[in-house]
């Protein structure tokens, strides 16, 4: 009976999602073999994180609902907003204990593939690893997957996810850092290589952005929180305005003046945001260390792949415009989902600048600055279509008012839906672990071809 | 001593700074406090230096003998050399 009852209490204390997160901590920083004061402070910060991160969604949800419901009186339709943070937050309280279990095991994974297969690549951006693997727990959980096989199918996806994507992106990094070192890790690769791909087609003598004269005074965007003031500011003033005076102040605002009810909702939000990160640097600040040390001591052969911002300094003024190009294409893409009366997916100006802005230096990179602007142009579009088939396999968190944002979380999500829409979880699994598997014959049976071209360079 | 790496989100890149100073530090062999933040929300006061990119550098609100201003966000090279010019400085 004690056992019983003290197994019970065990796995009580596993589905508890911040303890969860800090055993992950623990674990990392006993293998280190960090002193004992380190030890209690990193596992004690890491589960302060993930409270302090649940209490950013309970604040920015308050700003998030109200938005929700004047844009429905508004327009009629499904608004949303895609922002990681926002949608992360929200989702880890359901989803919580399986994210960080995908996101602890699909580290371990990353480093199995990229040391048992050509894709030496090590994902170290641990923010973007942390909410592809929250949109994975969603999807498997949605389409039935449970337990171990949950667990087991959700990491490998994820560590077979973190040594592709930077593969893909290593043939335009070469042309823009000039040398293969480092490898990109940012949840939008699919869009840059679109855009590098464009920049090839459109770019044939177009100069480089690099030469043009831009201001520099928009720079001010890339801090994050006022970017995000700013675009709520002028959605949420946008849609009460449209949904009236009379609605607002009678439903939500208690009778405050609906336009100063709407500009402090806008920053609210940003203000949720803003404890997520905190909470997401909390989490982070012991994990990812580990992972590096790891990764370094048992792959010493791969690339470490990082996150986007290493690129901008090739190429500022192709930021600038990749992120101008990128919210067009945005602000178009919102266009024709009005004309077809579809969910409406807003602009947000976090994936249009960090991505948008990435974009726009894959496109100078192949193709100029008319490469910069058609292929953020055409990234713009993308993550605007991209949420709106990714919401149905997301289950209820389909029904939220925002979303993930970047291009990666769409194609896979989409992809992996509809593999559990149409095939069973075992079929799943089996496929996953097959494309595993085949990576790793590959590169044992063909291992000659690739001494020799080492030898080559 | 408090080190402070900033970037855009203060989720990635300036994390990554925050482990290559760290690195820096032990073979400088010098101790100090290493954190990351956002650009919104680091103020003069937050930490003793500092450390970000150029692009950046423009738009934060902080004393110039605060900065340590760097080209590449990778280049750890770099990072050693700034870092130890702005000890040397200091001594």
């Amino acid at each position: 009976m004690f056992i019983q009852n003290l197994l019970l209490v065990v796995v009580d204390v596993l589905k508890v999602p911040s303890i969860l997160v800090g055993l992950v901590a623990l674990f990392g920083l006993v293998a280190q073999k960090k002193p004992f004061p380190d030890v209690i402070k990193g596992t004690v910060k890491t589960i302060l994180g993930f409270l302090v991160l649940a209490g950013g969604a309970t604040v920015l949800v308050g700003s998030l609902s109200p938005l929700g419901d004047i844009f429905k009186h508004a327009f009629d339709v499904q608004g949303i907003i895609p922002n990681n943070e926002a949608v992360v937050s929200i989702a880890l309280e359901k989803y919580g204990a399986s994210t960080t279990l995908i996101m602890a095991f699909g580290m371990v994974a990353n480093i199995i593939v990229a040391r048992f297969t050509r894709l030496k690549y090590i994902y170290l951006s641990g923010h973007v690893t942390f909410y592809m693997a929250c949109m994975v727990a969603i999807i498997l959980s949605v389409a039935g997957f449970e337990g171990v096989q949950l667990i087991y199918t959700g990491s490998l996806t994820l560590g077979l996810l973190m040594a592709t994507f930077p593969a893909m992106a290593q043939p335009y990094m070469r042309k823009i850092i000039g040398n293969d070192q480092v490898a990109l890790a940012h949840t939008g690769t699919i869009g840059y290589v679109l855009s590098g791909w464009i920049g090839s087609l459109v770019g044939k003598g177009s100069k480089s952005t690099e030469e043009m004269n831009m201001p520099k005074n928009l720079s001010f965007l890339r801090d994050s929180t006022i970017s995000i003031s700013i675009t709520m500011m002028i959605i949420y003033l946008v849609l009460s305005i449209s949904a009236g005076k009379d609605y607002v102040e009678s439903q939500f605002s208690h009778g405050q003046n609906y336009l100063v009810y709407s500009f402090v909702q806008a920053i609210t939000f940003a203000a949720g945001v803003f404890i997520i990160l905190q909470g997401v640097r909390l989490i982070l600040a012991e994990i990812v260390p580990a992972f590096t040390g790891f990764s370094e001591k048992l792959v010493p052969n791969a690339r470490p792949a990082l996150d986007c911002p290493i690129v901008y300094p090739y190429a500022p003024n192709a930021v600038l415009l990749g992120f101008i190009f990128s919210f067009i294409g945005g602000l178009v893409g919102l266009f024709f989902l009005g004309q077809l009366h579809w969910v409406l997916i807003l602009p947000g100006v976090v994936p249009h600048f960090f991505c948008g802005a990435t974009a726009g230096v894959f496109g100078n990179a192949t193709g100029g600055r008319r490469g910069a602007m058609v292929g953020a142009f055409a990234h713009g579009i993308l993550i605007t279509f991209l949420p709106v088939a990714l919401l149905p396999v997301l289950g209820a968190m389909g029904l939220a008012n925002t979303t993930f944002s970047d291009t990666d979380f769409g194609v896979v999500g989409i992809i992996l839906g509809n593999m559990a829409r149409f095939l069973d979880k075992g079929t799943i699994t089996m496929a996953i672990s097959g494309v595993f598997v085949l990576m790793v014959i590959y590169n044992f049976t063909a291992k000659k071809k690739v001494v020799a071209e080492e030898s080559e360079i | 001593m408090k080190i402070m790496a900033v970037c855009g989100a203060g989720l990635g890149s300036s994390f990554m700074m925050e482990m290559n100073i760290k690195k820096v530090l032990k073979t400088l062999n010098i101790s100090a406090d290493v954190d990351h933040s956002d650009l919104g929300s680091v103020t003069p006061d937050a930490a003793d230096v500092f450390v970000m990119g150029r692009d950046i550098a423009y738009s934060a609100n902080l004393p110039e003998n605060k900065l340590i201003i760097v080209n590449s966000i990778i280049d750890i090279k770099e990072l050693e050399t700034k870092i130890s010019d702005y000890f040397n400085k200091k001594q």
